[in-house]
């Protein structure tokens, strides 16, 4: 991998648009929009205020920029850099927003999750949706930008709704056998909906576009449950990362566990190959992976490169114990992702130490079945 | 005399008889023993006794008896029962005194005998009953050890066992512990969990009320509004519809059609995998049939069961693989029919598989019994002789097809090639050598004569010089002398003019020729030529022509010079003209002798054809 020369960036907010001509980035007040090509900074815009969040839209002709403290959205178009939309969303606040898969609608939810107010770019239409539940993920979109799922919660009941994102009609509505909703998902195709608990149970449920339920699957219960989920590209299989450092793989048809991956300290197996990156320059320690620092006190990162080696079997992978007795330990399946052709997946086992922004350096890749 | 005779002999007889008594009763038991020793020692049995008594000596053998106890008492040490005899002849006569000595001592013996004879046999009694004794208190111990050896042996087993079970125990207890630490553990992660979360809703609960009262308190609210430039188009450049109870059925009937599609492609998916897999089973059921077929044209008795089997089987899958192909579906009966089918052949192939294992390890335990069955050992030894008799034949065929190249090959070695070559052409090489050193050897030859030639006809001119300023100073004289004497000189004249013809037609023709003869006899040389050319088969007709014009040149005129053409004879007509000079020098026409003799000695050759000619 070879690096080039470090930009500024504020908190981390540094985005390729979907076309992937461009990479925003921001810095402080600023929006920066780069060529991807050359680096060459092809737009400048002024926000009022330290931007929170930036969205790329889908067809990457507009950049959302919420600024939380103001209560602000500010929309810039690249065809035309006089465009400007400003949404203020005043005594309301603002706490996420986001865009619509057609890119002509911003979602901002209001503080408290009180209510989620879809703002339209295209019509002077607003529209608001109650209720929605405050969690990691409860917006999802399908892949095809028809459908819209919002988890919500009234009476102390999870619920969820799927809109028509067209004339965002509420099509169906329904509750959810879960104690505390955590996150829904769809599926890559657009018909199955995954749902799953908080992390005090382990609970993952299946509903089709109609809001039928079609399967729940629990692997084990009373320790901390599931930590992160993923769909392959082809809806054929749901990997399920828990807390306990191992991913499950659901099968589409019968929605039962088909296999089971562990991620041990040391790797014995001959037949799993192991890449380890070893960078040339010699400041950073070996086998560090390492973001471009943030903020201005970091110190300047050389250009440098990194190449991987083909670590010997066995291999111990560096293992951080982390405190159990804090919330949110930092152990457990923390990030999952399937390759496009759904053979592989990776995933990320545990602790995530913020020291120096070094991330530990292990990726396990895992042959699919 | 007699009645003592009797009392010793009734002594002896009962020591004799009591010894026997006590021989013969060995086994008995020691007080038994005793107590008849004890009486048969004391009172011997007077009635028995006397017999045996009487029975050594009698009135008939008083000396013999006599003499023979007094050998036995003097072996014993004790003194002789004869007096001590005067003379050797004289008969000895019993010393009384010293029998009744003997017998005192004898008795004394046997008094001390008896008591030895006591003491040990009561030392003998007491020893018996003492190892009885110790046999049973040692039998008794043993018993003892022995009990007290299994109970310690079922103590350490119990003892063992109850360690097993503590340690199990033990187990369990830890197992349960790590369990309660486990539980204890997610208990207290959910407690901090939840305490987390608790306290974050509280949070959020104070931000809420913070908030509502800041709203409550402050009046001037922030307008919500969107300030936007222009608006901007839809995405899909359509316009905007109302919401309307038309659309919401739309939608509906949308997502309906979404979800249908995706349900029959998973359909479609599944049949299509269905239909693979059943047409993988067919292949499966088919060559597992055709695998177990061949079996029923051998005959073999243990596979009698199973043949039937496989035949009825046979039978009924042909009939099921028929109806199956008709049908082609999924039905129930279709699809049970063929898992049952596959079912019954995989395990008759199972059993078959088995029986062929059992088979091969009983071969291998017991050696063939079946005539079908080849052992092992035999089998690879086959395979062995087979193999080496195929390495054989293979280097067989190698080498005989190097031999063929090797014959065939034209270039394959300088030394072969030329001495196979050699060896078709010896003969023919061998003739040409031949001829070849003939004709280099006629060559010198020729070379030799044609230098002699030259060096003849060299001097030839200088000879014809000399003699023709000879002739022309004689030819004055005879001028001069002409004059005076005319008629002899007529015959002179003739034979002269003949000569001088003939020598000036021969001049003319050396002159004319001596240019000629000079490149030759330069060119060719001499006429050693002639000899080789004389040798040599194709010049022998020009020698004989050589010789005939000699010969015509001897006999006849100046005529048979002109015969001399230079084609045939160039060479000879050096030799020819010499001859003429020298003849006509020699002034001899008919010596033949003459002829030759300026010639030199190579000419023998033809001296020797000239005498054949006529």
């Amino acid at each position: 991998m070879n690096f080039s020369e470090v930009f500024k960036l504020s908190s981390l907010l540094c985005k390729f648009s979907p076309d992937g001509k461009y990479l925003a980035s921001c810095v402080q007040y600023r929006l920066v929009v780069r060529d991807v090509n050359t680096l060459q900074i092809l737009q400048l815009y002024t926000c009022l205020d330290q931007i929170q969040h930036i969205e790329w839209s889908a067809d990457s002709l507009f950049i959302l920029c919420a600024m939380y403290k103001r209560g602000l959205v500010q929309v810039w178009s690249l065809e035309q850099p006089e465009w400007h939309c400003k949404i203020d969303e005043g005594s309301a606040g603002l706490v996420a927003s986001c865009w619509s898969p057609d890119g002509r609608h911003i979602l901002n939810t209001t503080e408290f999750h009180l209510r989620i107010t879809v703002w339209s770019l295209c019509t002077k239409s607003v529209s608001y949706i109650k209720y929605p539940k405050a969690c990691l993920q409860g917006i999802t979109f399908t892949r095809d930008g028809r459908y819209m799922a919002l988890a919500e919660r009234r009476d102390c009941k999870d619920y969820v709704s799927i809109f028509v994102c067209s004339d965002w009609q509420l099509l169906r509505h329904f509750d959810t056998d879960t104690q505390d909703l955590t996150g829904i998902e769809w599926a890559p195709n657009g018909c199955v909906l995954a749902v799953w608990d908080t992390c005090l149970e382990y609970k993952i449920l299946l509903y089709s576009l109609d809001g039928r339920l079609l399967s729940a699957y629990s692997a084990y219960e009373w320790s901390l449950g599931i930590k992160s989920v993923a769909w392959s590209p082809s809806s054929q299989f749901l990997a399920v990362g828990s807390y306990d450092g191992k991913v499950r793989i659901l099968n589409h048809v019968t929605w039962k566990m088909i296999t089971e991956f562990g991620h041990p300290a040391t790797i014995n197996n001959p037949k799993i190959v192991v890449y380890k990156e070893a960078e040339k320059s010699p400041q950073l320690g070996l086998g560090c992976l390492s973001f471009p620092p943030p903020g201005a006190g970091a110190s300047p990162l050389l250009s440098s490169e990194s190449k991987y080696e083909i670590a010997s079997v066995p291999v111990s992978l560096q293992t951080l114990k982390p405190v159990t007795d804090r919330a949110n330990p930092k152990i457990g399946i923390g990030m999952l992702a399937f390759s496009p052709d759904s053979y592989f997946l990776a995933t990320r086992n545990g602790q995530l130490c913020r020291r120096g922004c070094c991330l530990t350096p292990y990726c396990v890749l895992w042959p699919q079945v | 005399m007699g009645d003592w005779m009797t009392v010793t002999d009734r002594g002896l007889s009962s020591e004799s008889k009591t010894i026997s008594q006590y021989t013969s009763e060995i086994k008995m038991s020691p007080s038994s023993l005793y107590s008849q020793q004890v009486l048969c020692s004391s009172i011997p049995l007077s009635k028995n006794v006397h017999s045996f008594f009487s029975a050594f000596c009698t009135e008939d053998n008083i000396e013999q008896s006599i003499s023979y106890l007094d050998q036995e008492l003097t072996t014993f040490g004790f003194p002789s029962l004869y007096e001590e005899s005067k003379g050797k002849e004289t008969k000895r006569e019993l010393n009384i005194v010293a029998v009744l000595n003997c017998m005192n001592e004898l008795l004394v013996l046997q008094r001390k005998n008896l008591l030895a004879q006591e003491n040990v046999e009561t030392q003998n009694l007491k020893l018996g009953s003492d190892m009885d004794h110790l046999q049973s208190c040692y039998s008794k111990l043993k018993e003892q050890l022995e009990t007290s050896r299994r109970e310690m042996i079922g103590l350490q087993e119990r003892d063992r066992q109850l360690q097993c079970k503590n340690r199990s125990l033990h187990q369990l207890l830890k197992n349960e512990k790590d369990e309660v630490q486990k539980l204890q553990n997610i208990i207290a992660s959910r407690a901090t969990q939840y305490n987390h979360d608790m306290k974050r809703k509280e949070r959020e609960y104070n931000k809420l009320k913070e908030r509502l009262h800041q709203l409550v308190m402050n009046k001037k609210d922030k307008k919500i509004a969107m300030d936007i430039l222009n608006y901007v188009g839809r995405a899909d450049g359509k316009r905007g519809s109302w919401r309307t109870g038309k659309t919401e059925a739309r939608n509906e009937d949308e997502m309906y059609k979404i979800l249908l599609n995706d349900y029959e492609y998973r359909q479609k998916q599944i049949l299509m995998e269905n239909a693979e897999l059943k047409k993988v089973l067919q292949q499966m059921k088919k060559e597992m049939i055709s695998l177990l077929s061949p079996q029923k044209k051998k005959p073999r008795e243990r596979v009698d069961d199973s043949t039937g089997t496989v035949i009825s089987d046979v039978e009924e899958d042909a009939g099921e693989l028929s109806r199956e192909s008709m049908w082609d579906l999924s039905c129930e009966t279709v699809r049970e029919q063929l898992t049952n089918s596959i079912r019954k052949q995989w395990r008759i192939l199972k059993s078959h598989v088995e029986k062929l294992d059992n088979q091969v390890s009983k071969v291998h335990l017991e050696g063939f019994n079946d005539e079908d069955v080849i052992s092992r050992q035999d089998h690879e030894q086959e395979t062995e002789k087979l193999e080496l008799e195929i390495q054989q034949c293979k280097e067989m065929i190698k080498t005989q097809q190097q031999l063929l190249q090797q014959q065939l090959a034209t270039a394959c070695d300088d030394d072969t090639t030329s001495l196979l070559r050699d060896c078709y052409l010896l003969e023919e090489k061998e003739r040409l050598k031949e001829e070849w050193s003939l004709f280099k050897e006629q060559k010198k030859n020729f070379e030799r004569e044609r230098r002699s030639f030259t060096e003849a006809a060299i001097r030839l001119g200088l000879e014809r010089k000399a003699f023709e300023e000879e002739r022309a100073s004689w030819l004055k004289q005879q001028f001069l002398n002409m004059t005076t004497f005319d008629h002899q000189n007529s015959e002179n004249v003739k034979l002269f003019s003949a000569f001088s013809g003939s020598s000036d037609w021969d001049n003319l023709i050396v002159h004319s020729r001596q240019p000629q003869k000079k490149p030759h006899s330069v060119s060719n040389g001499s006429p050693v030529c002639m000899s080789k050319l004389t040798k040599s088969l194709p010049a022998s007709p020009s020698t004989s022509d050589f010789c005939q014009t000699r010969s015509c040149v001897s006999e006849h005129s100046s005529i048979n010079v002109l015969n001399i053409t230079p084609e045939e004879i160039k060479p000879n007509q050096v030799g020819g003209e010499c001859t003429n000079q020298k003849w006509s020098v020699a002034s001899r026409p008919g010596s033949q002798e003459g002829c030759y003799s300026g010639c030199s000695l190579t000419y023998t050759n033809s001296h020797v054809e000239k005498d054949d000619l006529p």
